[in-house]
């Protein structure tokens, strides 16, 4: 990685300079200011750089070389499935006929996209054992905060006004408590048994005719499979609630296992996740959300319609919760996640689930015996570890992480889920050959001698990066968060 | 880790210092050492009535926000601007930097609260 | 196709590690009655170029803008997009690496994001901007509800001339977070003052206008600031973000919060997303902001670099007390507008304005001249217009469609007050030919 520091592209800036990417003005010119009113016109130009077309390549080719993506190396970052992602699939997107089409274009001059949209929908259903999917929300977050609008808006249409909380277990992703309050909702945490499961007698008690719902992860963050989960559905069920299920760890069961058929009433999918969209450095992805048939007037519209001759968008849907963004939803993602799907097939897909459970599990078990595994049992497609033995000799989780740096990896997700203290979460994922899990297993036994042995090289780590541990205090105390000139 | 005698101490970890009617309140050293560096602390408004256990303020380190409960009932008389532009001060000395005096409206309520020896003691079983 | 490279073989070796006989047995805890007993009934796999047919033979019953010239806009935009951006967005260091949570390895990201942050409050003349947000419709709804929190109030007035979706958006956020949305009317394409005065109540949050607006048209920001401002509201604004090299910023004029859709800078209209909504407020809203912000900082050596910080307004911390329930950010999006805005520069991105500017007047003027419209408003407009046709709208855009010309908006659909309303959009990438042609075949129709 490149170590020299970069410029900021202003301090690059040279007065002056310029690349023409446009034309001259081949119609009548006329005045500005007889066009728009003075008062309404720029003083002076916004400050943005000067610069010529080589220095700017060369300015982006040296911070992509500050960077660190799956295309690089091993990428166990629990919760996040960062697969390989396949560069067909970046291929496809870009055809002129997915990109170059504007969205307000006749339906007739789309069909293409518009029987994209539809068959993403109806194999997502498919594998989620849904009804009908709606791929407006543009991110996982989004999709949950869709969901559970539904869920109100559901019990609303019900008469059904009293039900305003929502519960989620201790083990949650942030976005689940965060999505609720954004859809109105109060959060209810109900905590773990020992098993890592939910705790059913806590659930009993907490579950209310003012209970929306329960929102779930199965498997859960701590990637375990939660063996109760027809208890959980029929205790929700029979006291009015909705069962959510959160699709952050899809990856573990395609082909396997159903959230349909578990009782789930809404679900949401990450594409970029178990669909092998890239994650573009923070986004963008598609959080698409599946339905039972009973919710399916509530989905936001418009959804996509076949009448056996052409495809249509059907806006005519008055109990819908209504838009939750522009437009169709993070199309050119979804044409990946299609494309994801049509080049594995069935057995592909389920083929899936079983190299990333056993990728998993060949870690937990190659490493156990070097860093604490608070639940001992089979995991699915991530394993948490708790890095409370390496606590002893004065080295904390984040030192594991920074240390892992130096050996070139991404280091696994840390500090979650929050139940497990000094937790890291490594998510293999089954695009990973067994050299590469040995390679890495070998880099966390030497780190853990290291930590036994030499701790200080933990502490100091990471030595082999384009910048050393930055100091995060100083960053939110006196915020800089823009370039000032001078 | 320092506690103070002479001061009150709350299960939440905050500690206050009684004036007459007035109390001081800021956060305990063992509630700052967990917290880790100290990046913003929101500054209570002046005149704003609370009831015992309403949030007072909230400090943040920069992985956790930690919200500070009013530890008797009354109204905020007065607030430490100083933490809004060194919220450090918090870490270097957690008994000097007081975030607000609360003018107490029920005198028996900082009698509930833990002495210096009692905080200790729940401090080694927080543990 | 399969991108899973361990072999059988291997898979055996690791399954005598784990000490289970079969790949099954590792998903024992998944109970029997809820396994799926049956194939996922998905077409079988495809090859790479099995696959690449398919998909092209999907996009090809699309039409596509490569070969239709263009004068449709409504909220996405066909503008010039450098090579450079498209080359640069490639590179896999950018588009495969997660969100940037290991500062020391995700430099480039992070850099990339202090700069658009910079780039954003420079062109809307704010203090502070995040990392980008989903769109602008959704940008738009997170300000809305930025300002309740901020005032603690709960009533927000929408301009009727705010894109229609962004306003459905915004109903279905506050719908449910319990927040009023009431509609100023419109009056010459432009916010109705006199009823926006009239909406204004002590519980008015926030009033919320769109400039240049869904008709193209410019609106008194500064007047609606002042309205806004003696209410104790806040002003939002959404505007286009290459509009601002020639139009004054909103900042300036006593915006808020700017709020808007990023898509014009760099990033092509893919049927409606991915784009990005870019979100800048005035300091004193720093901490209320959603989504993830990127701050500069030194390293143990006094290096400089760049982290993600203010994050205990964000779900990983705060969870139910967030900002916002956001996680991600359109971060590749959010670089491609750098890129653009880099590779375009000052020069650049004034020339791009001015040129859609005169092109959208010439247009404007060339179809009046055609006796087939009327004019909807005399407000000035930027590169986007509202006629009233005089025909059926419909038929006029199936003739263009018939001659490779994607026509103007049917305004109609949304505005039923508009009647044969049609909505022309201009960019620099159409030629005085293409605008011409246009002309020409609107003759032929009408």
């Amino acid at each position: 990685m490149l170590k020299k520091e970069e410029k900021l592209v202003f301090e690059l800036s040279v007065p002056g300079r310029y690349t023409n990417l446009l034309p001259g003005c081949d119609v009548d010119e006329k005045e500005i200011t007889g066009l728009i009113p003075e008062e309404f016109l720029r003083e002076d130009d916004p400050d943005l750089p000067e610069l010529g077309e080589v220095d700017v390549v060369r300015h982006f080719t040296h911070l992509s070389q500050k960077n660190y993506g799956v295309d690089s190396g091993f990428y166990p970052l629990g919760s996040c499935t960062m697969k390989y992602n396949p560069k067909v699939n970046e291929e496809v997107s870009r055809l002129d006929g997915f990109s170059k089409v504007h969205p307000y274009q006749p339906e007739e001059t789309v069909q293409g996209c518009l029987e994209l949209l539809y068959m993403t929908d109806k194999f997502l259903s498919e594998i989620t054992g849904m009804d009908r999917f709606s791929l407006q929300p543009a991110a996982g977050a989004h999709g949950e905060m869709t969901g559970l609008m539904i869920m109100k808006a559901f019990h609303e249409n019900n008469g059904d006004h009293k039900r305003n909380k929502i519960i989620v277990p201790d083990s949650a992703h942030g976005t689940n408590p965060a999505s609720a309050a954004t859809a109105g909702f109060e959060v209810v945490e109900v905590r773990s048994d020992e098993r890592g499961g939910i705790d059913i007698n806590a659930l009993k008690e907490l579950m209310s005719d003012e209970v929306a719902g329960l929102m779930l992860t199965n498997p859960n963050t701590l990637g375990l499979f939660d063996e109760n989960i027809h208890l959980i559905a029929e205790i929700v069920h029979d006291a009015g609630g909705l069962l959510y299920y959160d699709g952050a760890n899809a990856n573990a069961i395609i082909g396997i296992s159903r959230p349909g058929d578990m009782g789930f009433d809404i679900v949401h999918l990450n594409l970029h996740k178990t669909f092998s969209t890239p994650h573009g450095g923070g986004g963008p992805g598609s959080g698409p959300v599946g339905v039972k048939k009973q919710l399916i007037p509530f989905l936001p519209r418009p959804v996509v319609e076949y009448d056996n001759s052409r495809y249509y968008f059907d806006y005519d849907r008055p109990l819908s919760i209504g838009r939750v963004k522009s437009f169709y939803g993070n199309f050119s993602v979804v044409v990946k996640a299609y494309a994801y799907i049509r080049s594995l097939g069935a057995d592909g897909l389920r083929k899936v689930s079983e190299a990333a459970v056993l990728n998993a599990n060949y870690i937990k078990e190659k490493l156990k015996a070097y860093y604490h595994l608070p639940y001992d049992r089979t995991c699915m497609h991530e394993v948490v570890f708790s890095g409370q033995w390496q606590k002893e000799f004065g080295v904390s989780t984040l030192d594991i992480a920074k240390r892992l740096l130096d050996f070139g990896y991404h280091p696994p997700t840390i500090y979650f889920p929050l139940i497990v203290k000094e937790a890291f979460m490594i998510e293999p994922t089954e695009t990973e050959s067994k050299e590469t899990l040995d390679e890495f297993i070998n880099a966390m036994i030497e780190i853990a001698n290291e930590a036994k042995n030499e701790p200080e090289k933990l502490l100091n780590a990471p030595l082999d990066t384009p910048v050393l541990r930055l100091d995060e205090a100083r960053a939110a105390r006196k915020p800089v968060l823009k370039y000032e000139c001078g | 880790m320092k506690v103070l005698d002479g001061l009150k101490y709350s299960a939440e970890h905050e500690w206050i210092k009684i004036d007459g009617n007035k109390a001081y309140i800021g956060i305990t050293d063992y509630a700052q050492h967990s917290l880790g560096d100290i990046v913003f602390v929101e500054i209570p408004e002046v005149g704003s009535e609370l009831n015992k256990g309403d949030v007072l303020s909230v400090v943040e380190s920069v992985k956790a926000a930690s919200d500070v409960y009013a530890p008797v009932s009354g109204k905020v008389a007065e607030v430490n601007e100083e933490l809004a532009d060194s919220p450090e001060k918090i870490n270097e000395d957690p008994y000097e930097s007081w975030i607000a005096v609360i003018e107490m409206s029920d005198l028996s309520e900082a009698e509930e609260l833990m002495d210096a020896r009692e905080y200790e003691r729940f401090c080694q079983e927080e543990e | 196709m399969s991108y899973i490279p361990t072999t059988g073989e291997q898979q055996r070796q690791m399954l005598a590690e784990i000490g289970a006989v079969s790949i099954d047995e590792l998903f024992a805890d998944i109970p029997e009655s809820v396994r799926l007993k049956k194939e996922l009934d998905i077409p079988k796999a495809m090859s790479e170029l099995e696959l690449k047919a398919h998909m092209q033979d999907m996009a090809g019953k699309n039409i596509s803008l490569d070969k239709y010239t263009c004068f449709l806009g409504a909220g996405a935009y066909d503008h010039y997009i450098p090579s450079v951006v498209t080359n640069l967005l490639s590179r896999q260091e950018f588009y495969t690496a997660y969100t940037p949570y290991q500062p020391e390895i995700s430099q480039g990201t992070l850099q990339a994001i202090f700069e658009y942050q910079t780039m954003i409050c420079s062109l809307t003349g704010m203090d502070v901007s995040n990392a980008s947000l989903y769109d602008g419709a959704t940008a738009l709804a997170e300000a809305a509800s930025m300002a309740c929190e901020s005032t603690r109030r709960t009533e927000i007035i929408v301009v009727r001339s705010i894109h229609p979706e962004s306003r459905e958006v915004v109903s279905t956020y506050a719908r449910f977070k319990g927040m009023t949305v009431s509609e100023c009317g419109i009056k010459d394409g432009v916010a109705d003052l006199k009823n926006l005065e009239e909406l204004l109540n002590d519980n008015t949050a926030a009033v919320l206008v769109q400039s240049p607006n869904f008709f193209g048209a410019v609106e008194n920001i500064r007047e609606i600031a002042e309205i806004a401002h003696r209410n104790k509201s806040l002003l939002v604004v959404s505007c286009d973000p290459i509009s601002l090299a020639i139009l004054k910023a909103p900042g300036h004029l006593g915006a808020d919060i700017v709020a808007g859709e990023g898509q014009v800078l760099g990033n092509p209209v893919s049927f409606g997303g991915p784009y990005l909504g870019f979100m800048a407020a005035k300091k004193d809203f720093t901490r209320r902001m959603p989504g993830r912000i990127v701050g500069e900082t030194v390293d143990r050596n006094g290096k400089r670099g760049y982290v993600l910080t203010l994050q205990t307004r964000e779900q990983h911390i705060r969870r139910e007390k967030a900002t916002s329930n956001i996680c991600s950010n359109q971060a590749l999006n959010a670089l491609a507008a750098t890129i653009y805005l880099s590779a375009m520069g000052k020069n650049g991105l004034k020339k791009a304005a001015e040129l859609c500017l005169q092109k959208a007047h010439y247009a404007y003027n060339r179809l009046l001249e055609t006796g087939c419209f009327s004019p909807a408003f005399e407000s000035p407009f930027f590169k986007e217009f509202l006629l009233i046709y005089h025909g059926d709208v419909d038929k006029l855009n199936k003739h263009l469609l018939s001659r490779n010309i994607i026509g103007g908006f049917a305004a109609e659909r949304y505005y039923p007050e508009f009647k044969g309303g049609y909505l022309v959009a201009v960019t620099e990438k159409r030629t005085k030919e293409d605008i011409d042609r246009f002309v020409s075949e609107v003759i032929s129709a009408c």
